[in-house]
């Protein structure tokens, strides 16, 4: 996306002090965990000296520990592999059926496209409580299958919503062309269809990778075992324990989740920002 | 919807090209057949995990099942006057309407600002959008955490900036969450921390579908910043901010693992929403239906969200 020009003076001025305010606003609270990470508990818990200096030496021991002493490793592994499941579900259910709804289903697309839509808006907060007995009716409690399981939920209404637009944007006669062509329609559909809508896959990807990881209530209610959690909830399990916080090796754990994920968004956004314009806006 | 299908299957029949297939393609090649093939499998899914539940709540709203028990008795409206008539109930449910609609109105401002500073060409950009993404890809527990130690620990950086500006005395404490004003003021912060982003890449997504040539015509034509923002921007991006309220009413109506772990719905009840007392009532408390017609209570808001979807139909619908 090619950006606009501002020429004024007062334009520019006004331009930096507000991007300013928005970078305090949304990165604060990353200094200040940055501060903390490599903070002795000694320089920490003191309150005598400026908050955004150091008294002692910095150190890695609370970062380290976090591998070390926590299976904050094996939390980051579940994750991934929960949020890539969950995308290859995702894909496989919602690519069809976006399809179908773009091209096939008639007088019953629309409503059903609202329909699908609309499951998005039953929240889990409603269904974790019926839902933790239907994992424990298929023994799945405890396993990071159970949220497997359940995460298509709402991700599959989204993607499907986003993956509409795309499907409309290719015109028919790309399919129609490769049917005449000789193939069928699926295999139009695979051969022809499917590359032209690869920003729109993408886009999906990145959100349903985004929403696993933001998850916390269900993998509150299913999960007991710390070898099956989540790094939303294995975090706060094993490092806060009663009254005594682990703050240092905190910081860390959302640091170490956050920058990187930040970074690859960052560097694909403005394709993901295409990817909502296609899919959410013109639709 | 008609389709040109027989023709071009006619000419898939005469066998030229690389599909083979005999009767049985021929029939999965149908319209009326395909579309539901496809459809089935993802409605099927969500029937199973999203359908099934649903109606189980609805269930056990209506019974007096716990934890413990695997009975259902059918005691009609009892578990829903037990719910209401628990103070906490309505208290809770006031809260979420006024943390859901401050932080909204507070994200719809800022993130239109925000996405149009991001629109503009400037120095370090792309750091900025580094930073406004961060709240985003950071899992809502581990960043109510950074909040939590940031505002609530004696050591809180909150407390330094005020006594140097005299606000309190020196080693003096703001106990920000101490205090129901200040809890939910910090409640509020979060919820519109952590919504700005996806709210300004969809903001960002409409502006970039504005056709420029549009605004260069109202600039030529004499119209200045404000006039082009109010009578030509704002308007086209109105559909687009519609998109952004609706999911960001529901991450945050729906929302539980803010008030969790920030302030456990205290000082006392006073951050209590409706989605962490379902929680406490069901889970922690072991009463699963209360805990359910506690949920329940989100569904007339989330049929009112519906009409918006129904409202942005006519968009589903391609027209």
């Amino acid at each position: 996306m090619a950006g606009r020009d501002v020429k004024t003076v007062r334009g520019r001025v006004g331009l930096y002090v507000t991007a300013f305010g928005f970078a305090v606003f949304c990165g604060f609270p990353f200094l200040w965990a940055g501060f903390t990470m490599f903070r002795q508990d000694s320089d920490l818990y003191s309150t005598q000296h400026n908050p955004f200096e150091y008294s002692k030496p910095a150190t890695l021991e609370h970062v380290t520990s976090l591998f070390t002493d926590t299976p904050y490793l094996r939390f980051i592994l579940n994750s991934v592999v929960i949020g890539l499941v969950v995308v290859a579900i995702t894909l496989v259910l919602a690519l069809p059926a976006a399809y179908a709804l773009a091209r096939l289903s008639g007088r019953w697309g629309v409503p059903l496209a609202i329909g699908i839509f609309a499951v998005y808006l039953v929240p889990p907060t409603l269904l974790f409580l019926p839902l933790s007995r239907i994992v424990v009716l298929l023994g799945l409690q405890d396993s990071i299958w159970s949220l497997i399981l359940v995460y298509p939920g709402f991700t599959i209404p989204l993607s499907v919503w986003l993956l509409v637009g795309f499907f409309r944007s290719v015109p028919r006669d790309v399919e129609e062309q490769a049917q005449v062509d000789g193939y069928s329609k699926v295999g139009a559909l695979v051969r022809t269809v499917l590359p032209l809508i690869v920003p729109g896959i993408f886009t999906v990807v990145v959100f349903t990778f985004t929403l696993t990881m933001q998850d916390f209530i269900y993998a509150l209610a299913f999960i007991s075992s710390s070898s099956q959690m989540t790094v939303s909830v294995g975090v706060p399990t094993n490092l806060i324990r009663g009254d005594v916080l682990y703050w240092q090796s905190l910081m860390a754990s959302a640091m170490i989740v956050a920058i990187p994920v930040a970074l690859i968004y960052n560097l694909f956004l403005n394709r993901f920002i295409q990817g909502f314009t296609l899919g959410a806006v013109k639709g | 919807m008609s389709s040109p299908a027989g023709t071009l299957e006619a000419t898939r029949e005469t066998g030229q090209g690389p599909s083979g297939g005999g009767r049985w393609s021929y029939f999965f090649e149908r319209d009326r057949v395909l579309g539901p093939l496809m459809l089935s499998p993802a409605i099927l899914y969500l029937v199973l995990v999203v359908g099934y539940p649903l109606l189980l709540a609805f269930f056990y709203a209506f019974s007096d099942v716990t934890v413990g028990s695997n009975k259902f008795d059918f005691v009609g409206l009892k578990t829903f006057k037990a719910a209401i008539s628990d103070p906490t109930f309505k208290t809770a449910l006031a809260h979420s309407f006024e943390i859901t609609v401050i932080s909204q109105v507070l994200v719809v401002v800022l993130c239109t600002i925000l996405a149009f500073v991001l629109a503009a060409d400037f120095h370090g950009k792309w750091f900025l959008r580094f930073l406004v993404l961060l709240p985003w890809t950071t899992p809502v527990a581990l960043g109510a955490i950074i909040w939590l130690w940031m505002v609530d620990s004696i050591f809180t950086p909150f407390d330094w900036f005020a006594a140097k500006l005299g606000v309190i005395p020196d080693g003096g404490h703001l106990v920000l969450l101490g205090h129901a004003g200040t809890a939910m003021g910090t409640v509020i912060a979060v919820q519109t921390w952590r919504m700005l982003p996806l709210a300004t890449v969809i903001v960002l997504a409409g502006l970039s579908s504005i056709p420029r040539d549009v605004e260069e015509q109202a600039q030529v034509d004499g119209a200045g910043f404000w006039r082009r923002l109010f009578s030509i921007q704002l308007p086209l991006l109105a559909p687009v901010i519609l998109v952004a309220i609706l999911f960001g009413v529901v991450f945050t109506f729906t929302d539980m693992a803010v008030i969790f772990i920030l302030t456990g719905g205290g000082p006392g009840t006073a951050t209590q929403v409706l989605p962490s007392w379902a929680f406490y009532k069901g889970i922690n408390g072991g009463n699963l239906s209360v805990g359910a017609a506690d949920a329940l209570f989100m569904f007339p808001v989330l049929l009112g969200l519906s009409a918006v979807v129904l409202k942005l139909a006519h968009r589903i619908g391609g027209e």
